[in-house]
């Protein structure tokens, strides 16, 4: 059934692109990603057991986040916080700096964005290529330094700038409210049992969570953590220790918090790639090796997540050559 | 002079709210050590289990990344500085290449 669904929803995407009437703008190509059954990563899961996961690289910026960049900049407009001739400004050095940039470009707003100057020059390079300003920050100072740096530019000249704050903005987790979990309800047909995301801005997880909650109380939510504040869990956050803690985290939402740490993740990655054929970012394969955990202590059930990237901006890390080849088999 | 050894945002929690620390001269790998012995909960986020640095901790001597240079055997004479730099960011200094 599920499966059926799939193929059914990839042939409509294609059809669907085919028609210069519809589908006009990477804007329309926002959503509806498909839903892929992870068989292969665990095959000692009880018969009734499933993981899913919702392949968010299918969005036209290549991941989850152009989901709340559209719907920050749409809400920002029809408040009248964004207008022509303005600039969307934000601090980010990964996803959603590139929505913000994919997005910019597409509906003509310029976009300047502030970054830790050790963002890699792949990353530089996508968000430069995509006509973002970059205002680079102490590299020492991480995020903090470059939220503060933003900040003051907008502070400065609030009539230039739209300063969509994804930490403290609520069309974020509503974004995945309206769009990502309406979805995964449809794709399982109701049959979803266990959601696990991990909390960056905590906008999937909110928003999704909130959801599933609302067609079934019963849907446990888990919740995926880095194990410190010193990780390579690209766009997550760890809640306990950070200074900036979003304002739409919703701390009562989830019903247990794992801890993933970054090697975990790591072996995770490289065991998609050569089991499922499937090459994820960092933060997907933290997601997946917390979905494997959280499915091994199921008797029946099925399991969701949402590999938020694909591998392409990670190719120049180093851990896709650590390993025996049997990563990942026992997490 | 000692060496400098600068502390990320993030792990001054764990080091006495310093944002940097001056330790003797030595090898980085000296020098990290004796930092981990100053603040355990420190070391345990850039240790593993099996005593070595995580793979993610970044770590470089003025603008080097010691990865390029000697790895923990790299030599770090007085008046020079050691970064703890954070994973996330890409890890790579900006123009340090």
């Amino acid at each position: 059934m599920v499966r059926l669904w799939f193929v059914a929803s990839t042939m409509t995407r294609s059809i669907a692109s085919e028609s210069p009437d519809r589908r006009a703008t990477i804007v329309d190509l926002i959503g509806n990603t498909p839903l892929l059954r992870l068989a292969r990563i665990a095959p000692d899961l009880p018969q009734g057991v499933t993981i899913y996961a919702k392949a968010e690289w299918y969005n036209p910026g290549g991941s989850v986040k152009d989901r709340p960049a559209l719907w920050m900049i749409r809400d920002g407009e029809r408040r009248g916080l964004l207008r022509p001739g303005m600039r969307i400004a934000d601090a980010t050095s990964g996803n959603t700096g590139i929505a913000y940039a994919t997005l910019g470009a597409a509906l003509g707003y310029p976009v300047t964005l502030a970054l830790p100057a050790n963002a890699s020059p792949e990353r530089r390079r996508i968000l430069r290529s995509l006509g973002a300003d970059l205002v680079l920050t102490e590299p020492l100072e991480g995020m903090d330094a470059a939220i503060r740096k933003i900040r003051e530019l907008v502070a400065a000249r609030p009539q230039l700038y739209f300063y969509p704050d994804q930490y403290n903005n609520p069309a974020n987790p509503r974004a995945h409210e309206e769009s990502t979990g309406p979805e995964i309800w449809a794709q399982t047909g109701g049959r979803v049992t266990h959601f696990v995301a991990a909390l960056g801005t905590s906008g999937t997880f909110t928003g999704v969570g909130r959801f599933l909650r609302a067609q079934n109380p019963d849907v446990r939510l888990v919740a995926v953590q880095p194990d410190g504040p010193y990780h390579a869990l690209e766009g997550v956050k760890h809640m306990a220790s950070t200074a900036l803690v979003p304002g739409i985290y919703d701390p009562r939402l989830a019903d247990a918090t794992l801890e993933i740490t970054s090697e975990e993740a790591f072996a995770m990655a490289r065991r998609l790639a050569r089991a499922e054929g499937l090459m994820v970012g960092v933060s997907a394969a933290a997601n997946v090796a917390a979905a494997v955990r959280v499915a091994r202590e199921m008797r029946q059930g099925m399991v969701v997540t949402i590999l938020c990237d694909g591998a392409a901006k990670y190719l120049s890390d180093r851990f896709w050559e650590d390993g025996d080849g049997r990563d990942g088999e026992g997490i | 002079m000692p060496v400098t050894v600068t502390i990320p945002t993030a792990l001054r929690q764990y080091a006495g709210g310093h944002a940097s620390i001056t330790l003797p001269a030595g090898s980085a790998g000296q020098i990290l050590a004796t930092l981990r012995e100053q603040y355990p909960q420190l070391g345990k986020q850039l240790y593993n289990d099996q005593g070595a640095l995580r793979s993610f901790v970044n770590v470089y001597v003025g603008d080097e990344d010691i990865r390029h240079l000697q790895g923990v055997e790299t030599p770090v004479a007085d008046g020079e500085t050691v970064s703890i730099i954070p994973a996330i960011a890409g890890g790579v200094l900006d123009g340090a290449r």
